[in-house]
């Protein structure tokens, strides 16, 4: 595995996602604490951790899919509060992927991709078929189109998901675990395509334990454990010379086999 | 015979026909039909030996026969003592008819909209809900028919009737009783508008579906069209001058004259075959909604769709695939349950045609024949259509 960063970073000093001593509660259980993250237009940072220490819960807020009970999140100057048009605008701005594709199974795979924009963006069919071919081409499953998701493999599956997120032409990318779920030739299929599209300069926020990726496209990556941030760096700094006890064990135990 | 030297070969012993596998399934299917073929015709034998010893009349003459008996309630058509057998006949399938069709309606409003109650965050809500199903699925049914036939015989009597809205609409213990409506000249306009609305607001749907799809403009469909179906004829009614008068009922001698009366019987059976069918519907929609995995809401939700949309473009698709089919076993039940109006009197094809006719006439074959033909006519229309209807929906994967 190529230990260097492939450097193509379109970073910018253009604020995308801003969060400010946000906090989560589950009933009694305190899943975030006092979280503090900016993330630049274009950045791209890996988010990594042990189960429950919180990380999916936290991209999980970007997009309001969790709400979180104290603090500010602001995605794309837009603030995130109960306001349901400011949810809307924040959602038709940022794309996600999850752990189990969460594909609509009475859709077909082109359907599934042109639902949004018709009914979000309120595009014409054909312009958003033309659309969803494009980004179905850069998937590389362009003649899967006709069929329905439970007719394609766990790879293909997570490669439309990846489609049907870019067809709303988003300016960040939630990846929840996107390749937990998968078989290890598939991961290798998903992980190509992401790390395509982290070359466009797309902001992508993502969770995974995939840390040849990490070190491959990230800008930086974050570790999380019981509800907090508890060091971000950039790759090399963050694989090399890891800070914390705590992150020395978690890479020590994952980096094992 | 390969086989047959492969066990000769192992020794099994003696290749008896009997312990061939083809030669037994063929002996003992041939032993079934045998005996079955048989029974019937010791069953046909016996029943025309005794028909003829104890001189019943058969085939169907008896049709056309005066029946002699008053049926109490008639919607569809004048039936008087004088009037046939074969007259009963439509009368009680009418009225068959009538009950599970309102009943069929009833419910599924009724159970849709429980079902989804069940799934309130509001635990009081649900709770109720809860409780109201359990208590109504549990209960024989006949007994909530009972339940409700003695409760609408509590109301007050003819002279004590409870009134509604300036004497309009009367309550008492035989019936509600309602203005009979009498359409005036033109009114036939309102029904023509109506149609016209109908077939105007499918033409509306397919064509706000083609200019979305060309142009990515979205009408309000449902909302368009609701106001089409109830504007249009309201239109037309007010342009004709509102030629619609009511014939009230009045209180003549001991009870009241003109009017519709809606008889508790018709009420009781009514009330207890929707509650009950809606119970068990409310469990089949609450099911069908929860088998779809919380994931493809969010999925739906993370791309920027609405709530609203995502119930109709996602979850609803999804569990109508789920529902439809044991919906289908509860419109049947219900239809076939309402035969239960025998309890009540309400004269439906069981109690009047299955009921009275058979013991005037006798003539129980083909009664009982008939009657049978036409539960088994009614369940196989319901379920025909509502496997189109599956059809339709249904899921292609795989």
């Amino acid at each position: 595995m190529s230990n260097a960063s492939t450097n193509t970073s379109k970073k910018t000093d253009e604020v995308a996602i801003q969060l400010n001593g946000v906090h989560k509660w589950y009933g009694q259980f305190h899943v975030l604490k006092n979280i503090n993250l900016n993330v630049q237009r274009g950045e791209r940072i890996v988010i990594c951790g042990p189960s429950g220490s919180g990380k999916s819960t936290l991209i999980r807020c970007i997009n309001r899919l969790e709400e979180h009970q104290q603090g500010d999140i602001i995605v794309d100057n837009i603030e995130l509060t109960g306001n349901l048009k400011n949810i809307d605008a924040i959602r038709r701005e940022v794309g996600m992927c999850f752990q189990h594709f969460n594909l609509f199974p009475h859709l077909s795979v082109l359907e599934n991709c042109t639902l949004a924009p018709i009914w979000v963006r309120k595009m014409p069919k054909k312009e958003a078929e033309e659309i969803a071919m494009h980004y179905l081409e850069r998937v590389k499953i362009p003649d899967q189109a006709a069929k329905f998701p439970g007719q394609l493999s766990g790879g293909q599956q997570q490669r439309v998901a990846i489609a049907r997120s870019l067809c709303m032409n988003p300016r960040i990318m939630l990846f929840d675990e996107p390749t937990s779920a998968l078989d290890p030739e598939m991961i290798a299929e998903v992980l190509d395509t992401m790390i395509e599209l982290a070359e466009t300069g797309m902001t992508m926020l993502c969770v995974t334990h995939e840390m040849g990726f990490a070190r491959k496209v990230a800008d930086r990556v974050i570790f999380m454990d019981g509800g907090e941030i508890i060091e971000q760096n950039e790759p090399e700094e963050f694989f090399n010379n890891p800070q914390s006890e705590r992150t020395q064990k978690f890479l020590s135990q994952i980096l094992a086999h | 015979m390969s086989a047959e030297t492969a066990q000769n070969a192992r020794g099994s012993g003696g290749a008896s026909l009997f312990s061939d596998q083809r030669f037994r399934s063929l002996f003992f299917q041939a032993l079934v039909i045998g005996l079955l073929g048989a029974f019937l015709v010791f069953i046909v034998y016996n029943t025309a030996h005794n028909i003829e010893k104890r001189g019943i009349q058969t085939g169907f003459a008896f049709l056309d026969a005066a029946a002699g008996y008053d049926i109490a309630i008639s919607p569809f058509m004048e039936y008087t003592a004088t009037h046939t057998h074969g007259r009963v006949f439509l009368v009680g399938l009418f009225n068959t008819l009538l009950v599970s069709f309102l009943g069929i309606i009833a419910a599924t409003f009724l159970g849709v909209f429980l079902g989804v109650l069940r799934l309130s965050p509001n635990w009081l809500v649900s709770r109720i809900v809860y409780c109201y199903v359990e208590f109504t699925r549990n209960v024989p049914l006949l007994l909530q028919i009972l339940l409700w036939y003695a409760i609408f015989l509590a109301l007050p009597a003819v002279k004590q009737s409870i009134t509604m809205f300036n004497d309009i609409i009367i309550l008492n213990k035989r019936g509600l009783i309602v203005p009979e409506p009498l359409p005036g000249d033109g009114f036939m306009l309102v029904p023509v508008a109506l149609v016209l609305a109908l077939f105007a607001s499918i033409f509306f749907a397919r064509w706000a579906k083609k200019t979305q799809a060309a142009t990515g403009k979205i009408y309000p469909v449902f909302m368009t069209n609701t106001a089409m179906i109830i504007g249009l004829p309201l239109l037309a009614f007010a342009v004709t001058g509102f030629p619609l008068d009511f014939a009230y009922a009045e209180l003549k001698g001991f009870n009241f004259k003109g009017g519709v009366v809606i008889k508790p019987e018709f009420t009781a059976l009514w009330f207890a075959l929707s509650l009950y069918t809606a119970a068990f519907i409310s469990e089949t929609v609450r099911a069908g909604i929860q088998s779809v995995s919380h994931g493809q809401t969010e999925a739906s939700e993370a791309l920027g769709l609405r709530p609203s949309w995502t119930m109709r473009l996602i979850i609803l698709p999804q569990a109508l695939r789920v529902i439809i089919p044991p919906m289908t076993s509860q419109y049947l039940n219900l239809t076939k349950n309402s035969s239960l109006a025998v309890a009540i009197g309400y004269p439906d094809i069981v109690q009047s045609f299955g009921g009275v006719t058979l013991n005037q006439t006798g003539q129980a074959i083909e009664v009982i024949f008939i009657t049978m033909l036409v539960y088994l006519t009614i369940s196989l229309l319901i379920s025909g259509f509502m496997n189109w209807y599956n059809n339709r929906v249904s899921l292609v994967e795989r």
